[in-house]
């Protein structure tokens, strides 16, 4: 078969190939595109739209024969760009990571920083700090969660409803909600972090299900799925962001014109912050037992057992820290949107989280950055593609898994180094 | 409860777990040859729903009215076409990903998941479609003291083919050469590999009679609720990789009998409490079984080799 | 060695059965503190087993395990969970298949291995996140004691690798630095000369000997290099299908014929070397 191929000029190998994943496209396309159900007066009846088959299988010949022309021809030259990616020196990776943080703290001042690209940057910064807290459970301690979600959920409903029965300030909420996802950690993570690594998973996802159904149906307490509304806004030490308020107000205490960008700006230093506190939180802890203890465990649990850990309170740890991230995280939603409801919280973000973490790299914290703004900042910016919009969304975690296996920076350092030399000696090593 | 009532929602228990059980055949298939969560089967099984819908109104259009004929071309064009899915799924999304980190097949699954979700969405509409009741004998069972019991024949249909089609797959998997290659490729591919055994075929097929089974689970729902849209596939779904976990993943026996479970869970949970909160019951039950067994119902409990 | 020969473990009538296989039938025999003591057998006698049941990997059908420190504290092992006889009894072990973190460097798997001692020093990570002093102290001691390891084991070189990369037999190596590093009082050693080449078999032979010595350690020998075993070894107990056919020092074991004949079952070089020693 395969002696035959090279005999045969290399293209006819590859039109015959395309022109067969045509036919199959066709075949699959026939039920499901060719024909449309539509509903009439006298019940369901057919319309046929065979075209689509043929465009369909057109589609996917060009784009077949395209991508074996690519592999065959651009391939050398691409590998050798792809590859260099996760062989950046670290360094490098330092001063680009010191960079991204300060180009995000520059940004606002920006001539061409509007509001609406605020925001989205916002919205991709939640993701990348859920992202960061989701790695310390599954790139760190190499526990399967499915339903990190519910530790989100949790945070922005604590926050909603602490502000409002309580009346407590966002500043007190924040860490209270933390500290109750934890707990929700805790109470899960103690009976089920025994079971082996897929068992774990469908378990985090019921436990993803079971808190999204219970927020739609425990009215009395959550208002069920028409969520909270009026939820508080954040406050900086006090001062509100409103044109007008009981206590001083951001813009007439600082004597400035009153803009409601205030504080989408605020928001966005917000988060920035909190993400900055997760990625840093997680760094060093890294490079503690704690964390050094959750990598061991991730490579080899019986190893860790007859080391004296105990991997019970080891994965404890890294579930409940994980969950207080998203639960931080959560009340940071809560306030921004000053609305929640169990809609927000659906197997698709957990989802979402979980591709950033994978396909970033498993632990590679710029890697998070750069997925979840493929993930998350792409889709935003082709909000016109509308319905395709989801469809683009599922195919890209497909062709991106496929393009890179390992996440996009996969390279791990170690937490210690035995004769630690100074940075500048290091980059010279070869 | 009176007996009534308890064997009514036996009879509708029964129906359920027959679903739930012919889906997660399909998981437990996959996870015990690859080792993987193919998180797409659920919207494989939507997809078997909808080519099942879509025939039966091309069957009514073209004027076939004999009703046991249309459900039999129905069945195989569903089964022949959502195999094609399932094939072309595994194909796409999961061969080149073989031997990859545990994480990305996963990955590339919940993304197939959500294009097939939404292609069918797009291709079809978002709006629930509705069929008319195609089967419609009933028979009511006196179970004395004047109260009784009311059996359809569509479950009666459901249940009996259900019963028959696991009652095949478990002498192919038993007896065959093709089920001897894919216990041999669960056991050990590369050995299997080495043997003789294409495993990359096996892989192919298991994912084929996977996805029949589903379709099979689909045209079933179609017939028996009557109404289904783009989305029926993920709660389907992961109730069903839950019937597979309940049981035992990897173990066949296990997914029926997980099926079960989940069927009579969800019959009878709203005879006694809230039916808001049923998947509650489902996700409750999975979590309490894996704290005392750890490998499901039916998993072999194993001790780990040192 | 100056203190009284105590008897470091002892175990009785232990029986371990999986469903219908018996691993091991009614074994009983002690070790001395100091000693090393080698458990020879056949392929399959259930000697890895012993090792699972005394580290708490599998629970005993049947039989006591005592283990008592020099200090007089006493352990019933077959009471504690895994962990905990690596914590408190200090009994830790290699295994037969490598065990490393392959993912993670040299030196990471033997700072891993004081996870126990560090976790105290970093305040259960409060005062490692604050990057207090009292912390970096301990971590430094911690590197410093690897150090010392990775000298001993000439790994210092790769130190900073991955563990997974090294070549096989200097992850054998690795693994008995990091169970070292651990700080055990019983050290279970599962075949550690398998793979090496005589060179190596010589080294390991010479290193063992001397951890003994200069650690006071007493250590649990599974190997089936007879030359190695007969060499090293103050006391030695023969398995033959879960049952101890014989045991005492290695020159009474060696002409004994009911080892000679279990092993003759076995591949024959064995068999002869076990007559002769090491040549
Ligand atoms: N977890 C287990 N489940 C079932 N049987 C087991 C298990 N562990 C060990 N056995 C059986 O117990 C017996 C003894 O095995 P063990 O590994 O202790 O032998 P061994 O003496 O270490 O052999 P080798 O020299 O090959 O390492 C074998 O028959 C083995 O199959
Ligand atoms: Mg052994």
């Amino acid at each position: 078969m395969a002696a035959a191929d090279r005999q045969r000029p290399p293209f006819v190998a590859m039109l015959r190939d395309s022109a067969l994943a045509a036919v199959v496209a066709a075949l699959l396309a026939v039920p499901l595109l060719g024909v449309r159900l539509v509903d009439n007066a006298s019940g369901l009846t057919l319309d046929r739209r065979l075209p689509l088959v043929l465009y369909a299988a057109a589609a996917v010949f060009a784009g077949r024969l395209l991508l074996s022309l690519a592999g065959r021809y651009l391939a050398p030259s691409l590998r050798g760009m792809t590859a260099s990616l996760p062989g950046m020196p670290r360094n490098s990776l330092v001063i680009f990571g010191w960079v991204l943080v300060a180009a995000a703290l520059l940004l606002p001042w920006m001539p061409f920083a509007e509001r609406n690209l605020i925001d989205k940057l916002t919205l991709i910064l939640i993701y990348v700090m859920l992202g960061w807290g989701l790695n310390i459970v599954v790139g760190l301690a190499g526990l399967l969660d499915l339903g990190y979600v519910a530790f989100y959920a949790i945070g922005a409903y604590a926050y909603a409803l602490l502000s409002m029965h309580f009346g407590l300030s966002f500043w007190i909420c924040l860490p209270l909600a933390g500290l109750i996802a934890a707990m929700f950690g805790i109470a899960l993570g103690f009976p089920v972090l025994r079971l082996r690594g897929d068992y774990l998973a469908i378990v985090t996802l019921g436990f993803g299900e079971i808190i999204r159904v219970v927020l739609l149906n425990w009215q009395a307490v959550t208002n069920g799925p028409n969520g909270i509304t009026g939820i508080e806004r954040p406050t900086l030490f006090g001062l509100s962001f409103s044109r007008a308020a009981d206590g001083p107000t951001f813009a007439g205490f600082f004597g400035i014109e009153y803009a409601p960008a205030q504080r989408v700006y605020f928001l966005y230093y917000l988060i920035l912050a909190l993400a900055m506190l997760t990625t840093l939180f997680a760094q060093r802890i890294r490079r503690l037992p704690t964390g050094r203890a959750w990598e061991a465990l991730r490579e080899d649990e019986i190893a860790c057992r007859s080391l004296g850990m105990n991997p019970v309170t080891v994965k404890l740890s890294a579930f409940a820290i994980g969950a207080s991230f998203a639960g931080l995280a959560g009340s940071f939603f809560a306030t921004r949107q000053g609305f929640i409801s169990p809609e927000s919280f659906s197997f698709i973000e957990s989802a979402t989280i979980l591709a950033i973490v994978v396909l970033g790299g498993m632990g590679s914290q710029i890697g998070i950055v750069l997925a979840a703004v493929l993930l998350v900042g792409l889709p935003e910016w082709f909000r016109d593609l509308a319905e395709y919009r989801m469809l683009v969304f599922g195919g890209a975690m497909v062709l991106i898994m496929l393009w890179r296996p390992q996440g996009l920076l996969s390279r791990r350092e170690p937490t210690v180094l035995l004769d630690p030399k100074p940075a500048s000696a290091e980059a010279t090593v070869p | 409860m009176t007996i009534d009532i308890f064997l009514q929602q036996l009879v509708n228990g029964l129906t359920l777990g027959a679903f739930y059980g012919l889906i997660a055949l399909g998981y437990t298939m996959v996870y015990g040859i690859i080792g993987m969560i193919n998180f797409a089967h659920g919207d494989i099984y939507m997809i078997g729903a909808f080519v099942a819908l879509i025939g039966f109104v091309v069957l009514s259009t073209i004027g076939v009215v004999s009703v046991p004929l249309a459900i039999l071309i129905v069945l195989v064009m569903a089964m022949f076409f959502t195999a094609c899915y399932g094939w072309a799924v595994e194909r796409i999304a999961y061969r080149p990903l073989r031997g990859s980190p545990r994480l990305a097949p996963l990955i590339s699954a919940i993304g197939m998941s959500i294009v097939l979700q939404n292609y069918v969405q797009i291709a079809q509409g978002a709006r629930t479609k509705s069929l008319q009741p195609i089967v419609n004998g009933q028979y009511s069972i006196d179970v004395g003291n004047g109260a009784h019991v009311t059996v359809s024949l569509l479950q009666i249909i459901i249940i009996v083919l259900t019963v028959a089609l696991m009652a095949g797959f478990t002498w192919v998997i038993r007896s065959t050469p093709l089920g001897r290659a894919q216990r041999a490729t669960e056991q050990d591919a590369t050995m299997a590999a080495l043997l003789g055994v294409n495993v990359n075929r096996t892989i192919s097929i298991t994912f084929v009679i996977g996805a029949s089974l589903a379709a099979v689970a689909g045209m079933m729902a179609t017939l028996y609720y009557g109404v289904i849209d783009f989305y029926i596939g993920f709660i389907a779904g992961i109730k069903a990789f839950t019937a597979a976990v309940l049981g035992g993943i990897g173990s066949l026996p296990g997914a029926m009998l997980g099926g079960l479970a989940i069927g009579l869970i969800e019959s009878f949970w709203p005879v006694f409490f809230d039916l808001a909160y049923r998947d509650v019951a489902v996700f409750g039950v999975l979590i309490l079984v894996l704290i005392f067994r750890p490998t499901g119902l039916l998993g072999r409990p194993e001790i780990e080799k040192v | 060695m100056s203190e009284p020969a105590a008897t470091l473990l002892q175990v009785d009538h232990l029986t371990m059965r999986f469903g219908g296989i018996t691993a091991i039938s009614d074994l009983s025999f002690a070790a001395k503190r100091g000693d090393i003591t080698a458990i020879i057998g056949p392929n399959g006698a259930g000697k890895t087993t012993v090792f699972n049941c005394l580290t708490g990997f599998y629970q005993p059908t049947v039989g006591r395990l005592e283990l008592t420190h020099e200090t007089g504290k006493r352990f019933l092992l077959e009471r504690m969970p895994d962990f905990r006889i690596a914590r408190d009894a200090h009994v830790v072990r290699t295994f037969q298949n490598i065990r490393l973190f392959a993912g993670m460097s040299v030196l990471e798997n033997l700072v891993v291995a004081q996870h126990i001692a560090l976790t105290r020093a970093s305040g259960y990570a409060v005062a490692g996140l604050l990057h207090l002093p009292v912390y970096r102290k301990a971590e430094r001691r911690a590197v410093e004691k690897a150090r010392y390891w990775l000298d001993r084991m000439g790994l210092t070189a790769s130190a900073d690798q991955p563990a997974g990369s090294l070549p096989y037999g200097s992850q054998r190596r690795l693994e008995i630095a990091r169970a070292m590093c651990a700080g055990p009082v019983l050290l279970c050693l599962d075949e550690p000369a398998a793979g090496l080449n005589t060179r190596e078999t010589n080294e390991l032979s010479d290193l063992l000997r001397d951890i003994r010595r200069e650690h006071g350690l007493s250590i649990l020998l599974i190997e089936h290099d007879m030359a190695l075993v007969m060499e090293i070894s103050d006391h030695v107990v023969v398995l033959d299908h879960g049952a101890c056919i014989c045991h005492g020092p290695p020159a009474k074991v060696r002409a004994d014929p009911a080892v000679i004949s279990a092993y003759l079952g076995t591949p024959e070089d064995e068999a002869i070397a076990l007559t002769r020693g090491r040549s």
